[in-house]
């Protein structure tokens, strides 16, 4: 009976602090959350200042983000939304849900960074990786023109392939056209997502995959393989730029600020580099990981404006559609 | 005909149906409800629909080609290992489709095996990208369960029907003719009518091996119409186009099915006098050689891929099997009580079509179910707290059709052999289930279990929608160590769920089977 009552007790002191503790919901994507991603080591570090409880809450990737805060509308229990890229943002503002931003930082980013809704937390290149010994070509022209064999993915379920359709489409234009019907050839297949994709350039079925140039530091890092590289293009590569926004809708506009500010921290930005594969949105303190320093960098950055992403979408797809259908 | 005559009620059967009915017509209306004008069916959708219909068919067809001669063999062999060969039979199916497309490329792929094989020799290699390939895949899935489908057929002929064609000395050709081919035409058109729809709403397969954008089928238009357009109006408008499609081939199928008894028998084992012969012996062997290493190599790959990377698992996946196992079990029991009133009201009825119901699960795309529940949830509580009876729910559903082709033909032979000692002797609802019915349908009640514990191991459709970040099941581990580039991780992970969802396939299996020889 003693020990009932006890217990019962520490059961009603337990819910009570919890009670106390302010709850900050973050939705982001499924790889975000996994025990071995940035999550759980975000989690604790910003647990151990803000006096609350973070939760994440995964969804499948970004495009999967942005689709269920539209079904929850103005209801979502979401604090923060996390993980969404540069060809989602004009979509996101659309809904009308996100609240504008503070936050500052030191960018370390290679294009400006002049949105007031969205802070970036980590970005990379769209690359083709390849095996070291294959003599890469050094532009979509020549890879149309090579009898190389790529994997990529679709633009209408992948951001990755969503990436490549604003690359060729940011770098030819009006040409884009041809030059998909010159890859044609190369492309072995067409997959769902990027793990996939993946999957399939490891196992041998194709020369190069579309990923990221930080691909190849995961290899050497995690698994201290060098034989993988990543293809430089001379027409520039493309970017992703990974943001953190938060919500109007928000019962914790303090606490969300404050989360928003930790991710461009250095605490944050130390993290990210080794968990979620991608470059750091502000270079921290102790610069990147042993096994960055090996990895190729472009020249030249692409990026197409954010509002501009909706439209050219549409006639991109077309184009990639009818080429790729022959 | 003693059909009527049957004291089964079908109260239970026809509020069990109306359920399955309104979760799947309650979410597309629910999706409907938060449409805006969107883009209608536009040409690619055409095109779409054509493949999608033309790879089904084609893969529905060569699958029950293959199956009868395997089926066949399998029947009329006993050898040693014919046990595990049949518990086999049930992996291919149930692997999550990544798995399974990388254990056929290690076989069929640019630097595979049989192209590692052809270059040897100095022939040229063959590339498995395109529709062949989206065949090829489909094949894979479905000619084992297709086989255990048959097999299930040829195991409810009576022994004692053999044994007379023996004594009537009736040649192979004659018995093939006499008895297999009236039970083939009862069974094989269900079967082509499930693996048609399953194959209809596949969309990964089609994907990753048709080779591009030309093998788009409705499903991804489906997804792309949810995920990437948020147009609701067009993602309802195409799922109705698939329930119409699937449904009509349901319908037209099952329609045709002729109800035939077998006549009873005294269960005793069936003998075959008629294939004792070298030649029969010599073709039964060749046909389960050949279909064992079509299936048997590709998971051997996954063993192997596994065996290796299985080191490299984070403990996080042991965690997921536990909560992939909880799934599974729960999904089996909802399944139970969805599945027996239906399957008793069916089977009392003279036409097949009512089974229909049961494949309209199957053939709504699991991202219109998930998100219209998740709508409907919504304004009333967290969908995430609902994530574990959803999915449970969601998987029985998914399951059921199988299941009804599984119970329904052995239920109907019992209604007819037994409907009117039963009624005589006044037998009715859980006496007549406890003494007559379930005692003759263990083995199809093992072989229904266990297949849909298995696919609920291996299910990722829905659960995806409905987060639930405390429990990550076993097979969005995987997906997420893939995703991390933990390929090896990976492949582990993949073997554990294999060898959990066979062993969960086998042990219900086993005691259906174990209970109809006591």
């Amino acid at each position: 009976m003693k020990a009932l009552t006890l217990a019962a007790t520490t059961l009603i002191a337990a819910s009570a602090a919890a009670a106390d503790t302010p709850e900050l919901v973050v939705y982001t994507y499924d790889s975000f959350v996994a025990d071995w991603g940035p999550g759980p080591q975000i989690e604790k570090a910003f647990e151990e200042t803000c006096g609350c409880d973070l939760e994440f809450v995964g969804n499948g990737d970004g495009a999967a983000l942005l689709a269920r805060l539209k079904l929850e509308g103005a209801r979502t229990d979401a604090d923060l939304v996390l993980g969404l890229d540069t060809s989602l943002i004009a979509a996101a503002k659309d809904t009308g849900l996100f609240a504008d931003t503070e936050v500052t930082a030191d960018y370390a980013l290679p294009v400006d960074w002049t949105d007031t809704t969205f802070a970036p937390y980590d970005w990379g290149y769209f690359a083709f990786v390849h095996n070291k010994e294959l003599a890469a070509p050094a532009n979509f022209k020549a890879l149309g023109e090579s009898d190389l064999k790529i994997v990529i993915q679709d633009p209408r379920s992948s951001t990755p392939g969503l990436g490549l359709l604003m690359w060729v489409k940011d770098v030819y234009g009006d040409e884009a056209p041809a030059i998909w019907e010159g890859l044609a050839d190369n492309v072995v297949t067409v997959t769902k997502g990027w793990s996939e994709a993946y999957g399939l350039f490891l196992e041998g079925e194709a020369d190069m995959v579309l990923s990221y140039t930080t691909s190849p530091a995961y290899h050497i890092i995690a698994e201290e393989d060098e034989t993988k590289a990543a293809a430089i293009f001379d027409e520039g590569h493309y970017m992703q730029i990974e943001v953190v926004g938060r919500l109007t809708g928000s019962d914790q506009p303090e606490l969300a600020a404050e989360f928003m500010q930790f991710m461009v921290s250095d605490a944050a930005q130390s993290i990210l580099p080794t968990t979620n594969w991608m470059y750091p949105a502000v270079m921290p303190s102790g610069g990147l990981a042993k096994g960055f320093e090996a990895l190729v960098k472009p020249e030249n950055a692409r990026l197409i404006d954010a509002d501009k992403v909706p439209a050219l979408r549409e006639e991109a797809l077309a184009e990639w559609l009818s080429a790729l259908s022959q | 005909m003693a059909v009527r005559a049957f004291p089964v009620s079908t109260k239970s059967g026809i509020s069990a149906a109306a359920l399955v009915v309104t979760l799947i017509l309650g979410a597309l209306c629910a999706v409907i409800s938060r449409a805006e004008a969107g883009t209608g069916f536009i040409g690619a959708d055409w095109s779409a629909l054509r493949f999608t219909v033309w790879q089904a068919f084609l893969s529905a067809l060569f699958s029950v080609i293959l199956a009868v001669p395997l089926a066949r063999a399998l029947a009329r062999r006993r050898f040693a290992g014919r046990g595990v060969l049949v518990t086999l039979l049930g992996a291919p199916f149930i692997l999550p489709v990544i798995v399974a497309v990388l254990g056929l490329l290690t076989i069929f792929g640019r630097s595979g095996w049989l192209n590692g094989l052809l270059a040897q020799v100095g022939l040229p290699s063959i590339s498995i990208y395109g529709l062949h390939g989206v065949v090829l895949a489909h094949v894979f899935f479905n000619l084992p369960l297709a086989t255990r489908l048959l097999l299930q057929g040829w195991q409810t002929v009576p022994a004692e029907r053999f044994r007379l064609a023996a004594q009537l000395r009736l040649t192979p050709w004659a018995m093939f003719r006499v008895i297999e081919v009236p039970l083939l035409r009862q069974i094989v058109p269900g079967v082509a009518a499930l693996i048609f729809v399953i194959c209809l709403t596949s969309f990964a397969v089609a994907l990753t091996l048709g080779g591009g954008p030309k093998a788009t089928t409705l499903e991804l238009a489906i997804y792309q119409a949810f995920r990437f357009d948020f147009d609701l109006g067009r993602a309802a408008l195409l799922s109705v186009v698939q329930l119409g499609v699937a449904g009509g081939a349901a319908l037209v199928a099952l329609w045709v099915l002729p109800v035939i008894s077998l006549g009873g028998g005294q269960d005793r084992p069936q003998r075959r006098w008629d294939a004792r012969g070298g030649v029969q012996r010599g073709l039964d062997g060749a046909v389960i050689a050949l279909g064992t290493a079509f299936l048997v190599l590709p998971l051997l790959a996954v063993v192997l891929r596994g065996l290796s990377g299985a080191a490299q698992m984070p403990t996080a996946v042991w965690a997921a099997a536990g909560s992939s196992l909880f799934v599974a079990v729960i999904s089996v029991l909802v399944l139970i009580v969805l599945m027996l009133p239906m399957a008793g009201w069916i089977a009392s009825k003279r036409a097949g079509g009512v089974e229909a119901i049961g494949l309209l699960g199957l053939s709504a795309s699991p991202l219109m179910i998930g998100t219209g529940w998740f709508i409907v949830i919504n304004p009333v509580m967290n969908p995430a707290d609902l994530a574990l009876p959803v999915t449970a729910l969601v998987n029985a559903l998914m399951a059921l059709p199988f299941c009804l082709r599984i119970v329904v033909p052995r239920l109907r032979d019992t209604v007819q052999d037994f409907g009117r000692l039963s009624a005589s002797l006044g037998l009715r609802d859980w006496p007549l289930w406890r003494w007559v019915i379930l005692p003759r349908l263990a083995p199809q009640l093992g072989f229904a279990t266990g297949l849909t514990g298995a696919l609920s191991m291996g299910d990722l459709g829905v659960i995806a929608l409905f987060a639930d970040t405390e429990r990550a099941t076993l097979p969005l581990q995987m997906y997420r160590l893939m995703g991390a580039y933990r390929m090896e991780a990976a492949a582990g992970a993949a073997l554990l769920l294999l060898v959990m969802a066979l062993g969960i396939f086998w042990a219900c299996d086993a005691m259906g089977r174990r209970y109809a020889a006591a």
